[in-house]
């Protein structure tokens, strides 16, 4: 691999409406040719993020360089990035054709070049047999479709997507995402997506940026933010997570510390630096729950739990554990039909364990 | 429930058709049967029936005020989109809350009677007028320009009328004018202008159609328009029709014009539908925000 390329650099963006800070000194460099996501609930400033890197939002201070050229004070209609609007925007009075035509009519590309480059854009939307529709003939898949290809056509050097695919029912989202991917390795544009659909980002992404209240929670690849989240917010941000109170009682070195969860001693690695006595959160994905019957004979510790609800789903059956303590655990775990004891009943006492290593360790958050 | 919707809906249309078979159908035709009759000192019309008014229309005199009347109209309509689109837009780009106030005084002068308004043209335009005397008083002419009973007068009083009628639909297709088509034109590279031909004048041209349609349609037949402001040489087609009813008492004729008038109306209506239909209001849009 090569050292990655900076394309597009974002030092200190700050944006005030009124008394709502949306964006609080905000820093980001975006890598040429990968697939970026930024990943918030709504209101953390992601949009305005986005519209500020097109143009269409003015900053309060910072800049933003594309290429090291600072673009701060060039107007939207002079950047070479486009958009695919969340609401796709297309132009309800042209064919698709005109819509596709439309930024490449407004740069002076020459006549004969733009019929190709539009056609080559529709079939690679596979809508080459839509050019003369207008976009309220088309279903919202299809128009979607239309927004990508009026945006790629133009060969930007950053295509920023906001929400594209949020108005698209399930099936077709899921297609979409493959079809975005794929399109975006093909074109080797650098993508710029905004969600807030965390499943999204991560199966999009080879970055992704977590933000809240407009600031950085964490950056990084997706299985970084997954596996080791930064903060608490992002843990129970990205995917379901179950959350533990622990206490640091013995500190082994080198990251190992012997934590008290749920009144039992674990050996527990964490990121972190602790002092003895710390309060720590102890985080577990439900998928990295292990529900065993408590009969079988157990060569670690584990703990003990109360069935109080089964959740049959398909590919997984996730179950509802209370602790003694009151804290109610989700676990969830994929079927195997050779195994006997899989299926627990209801007021049924579990042990519970989990893959050791496998747990993350923040300091204590409310 | 169902009934009582249905009552209303019996009571609401019944009564609506009853009011236009009364006092919009009826009339219509009488005015068609009354253009294809004869006139009659004694019983103003008699028959035998045929359409010698018609053919007194096709006279070279009447084609010429035809003409006339059709053109100072598309002057005033041409003047009026000039000056209610860029006023409309202005109104548009005003926060929310002003809005209603600046269409409230775009239509204040209505509650004024026209008539009156267009004597106060006649006083500004004349001779003695405001401003023939400030040029005078400034010394940029030695002796008062004609103003008063010309073509620009008529033109001037029909826009300064119709206005408010060319400024409404406008306004009301500005404001429908969703921002985002306008950030995607941006976005792929559009400036300001070129963002005012391809997104702002294609999509408000059902606007602009119903504006320009609200004023020429009436501006041919505000006789006292021209009757107050343009002399006896600037005529427009409804000063034609009101002599032939009150003064020479010929209501074949007078019925003739307004039959032409109408079939001339109509025919701008259906081009007003072409256009509309032309621009597909739904679509491209879905409704979440960006």
């Amino acid at each position: 691999m090569n050292e990655p390329r900076a394309l597009l650099n974002l030092n200190n963006l700050s944006k005030t409406y009124g008394a709502n800070r949306v964006l609080d000194n905000f820093d980001l460099t975006i890598f040429d040719g990968e697939f970026f996501t930024l990943l918030g609930p709504s209101g953390c400033g992601k949009t305005t993020v986005l519209r500020m890197i097109a143009g269409l939002e003015d900053t309060d201070t910072g800049d933003i360089q594309l290429d090291g050229h600072n673009i701060g004070q060039v107007p939207a209609e002079k950047r070479p990035i486009n958009t695919v609007f969340q609401s796709y925007a297309l132009f309800p009075h042209m064919t698709v054709f005109d819509n596709v035509a439309f930024g490449l009519r407004m740069s002076g590309v020459a006549k004969e070049e733009i019929a190709p480059r539009v056609t080559e854009a529709l079939e690679m939307v596979r809508l080459g047999d839509f050019a003369q529709r207008k976009p309220a003939q088309l279903s919202g898949g299809q128009q979607q479709r239309v927004a990508i290809a009026r945006a790629v056509v133009n060969r930007p050097k950053l295509l920023l997507l906001d929400e594209s695919l949020s108005a698209l029912d399930y099936k077709l989202r899921q297609q979409m995402q493959i079809e975005l991917k794929r399109l975006q390795r093909k074109l080797g544009i650098t993508f710029v997506y905004v969600t807030h659909d965390q499943e999204e980002a991560l199966s999009m992404s080879d970055r992704v940026v977590v933000m809240n209240k407009g600031k950085v929670q964490q950056l990084g690849t997706p299985r970084e933010i997954y596996e080791q989240p930064a903060n608490l917010f992002v843990a129970k941000f990205i995917g379901e997570i179950n959350q533990l109170d622990g206490e640091i009682v013995e500190i082994d070195g080198n990251h190992e510390y012997e934590v008290r969860v749920e009144g039992l001693k674990w050996r527990l690695h964490a990121e972190h630096n602790f002092k003895v006595g710390d309060k720590v959160n102890v985080l577990l994905r439900p998928e990295d729950v292990r529900v065993e019957y408590i009969d079988d004979p157990h060569p670690d510790q584990y703990l003990v739990g109360e069935v109080v609800e089964r959740n049959y789903k398909g590919k997984t059956l996730d179950s509802l554990i209370r602790l003694p303590s009151g804290i109610e655990v989700i676990a969830s775990e994929f079927f195997d039909e050779d195994d006997p004891s899989f299926d627990y009943s209801l007021n049924q006492k579990v042990a519970i364990k989990w893959v050791p290593g496998w747990e993350v360790v923040l300091p204590h958050e409310v | 429930m169902k009934f009582s919707i249905g009552q209303f809906r019996f009571w609401a249309i019944g009564l609506a058709s009853v009011w236009l078979t009364l006092f919009v159908l009826f009339p219509n035709l009488l005015v068609i049967l009354t253009s294809f009759l004869t006139r009659d000192p004694q019983a103003t019309v008699s028959l035998p029936i045929n359409a010698d008014s018609y053919v007194r229309t096709l006279d070279l005199l009447y084609l010429r005020v035809l003409w006339d009347s059709l053109r100072m109209s598309l002057l005033a309509m041409i003047a009026c989109l000039l000056i209610g689109y860029p006023f409309a837009m202005a109104i548009v780009s005003l926060p929310k809350r002003w809005q209603p106030v600046i269409l409230f005084l775009v239509i204040l002068p209505f509650w004024t009677n026209s008539l009156v308004r267009t004597y106060a043209i006649q006083f500004i335009l004349g001779n003695q007028g405001i401003i023939n005397k400030s040029l005078i008083g400034l010394g940029l002419i030695d002796k008062p320009m004609q103003l008063l009973y010309t073509q620009f007068a008529v033109i001037l009083g029909l826009c300064y009328i119709l206005l408010p009628f060319m400024v409404l639909p406008l306004y009301s297709a500005l404001e429908k004018l969703d921002v985002r088509l306008h950030h995607a034109a941006k976005d792929l590279g559009a400036g300001p202008l070129s963002r005012f031909w391809h997104i702002t004048v294609p999509l408000t041209s059902p606007g602009i159609v119903a504006g320009c349609l609200m004023v020429l349609l009436p501006a041919m037949g505000m006789f006292y328009i021209s009757d107050l402001l343009g002399g006896a040489k600037n005529l427009l087609l409804g000063n034609v029709i009101k002599t032939q009813f009150l003064h020479t008492r010929d209501w074949p004729f007078g019925s003739a014009f307004s039959v032409i008038l109408i079939v001339l109306l109509g025919f701008m209506l259906w081009l007003y539908f072409r256009a509309s239909r032309f621009v597909s209001k739904q679509g491209g849009l879905n409704g979440s925000d960006f």
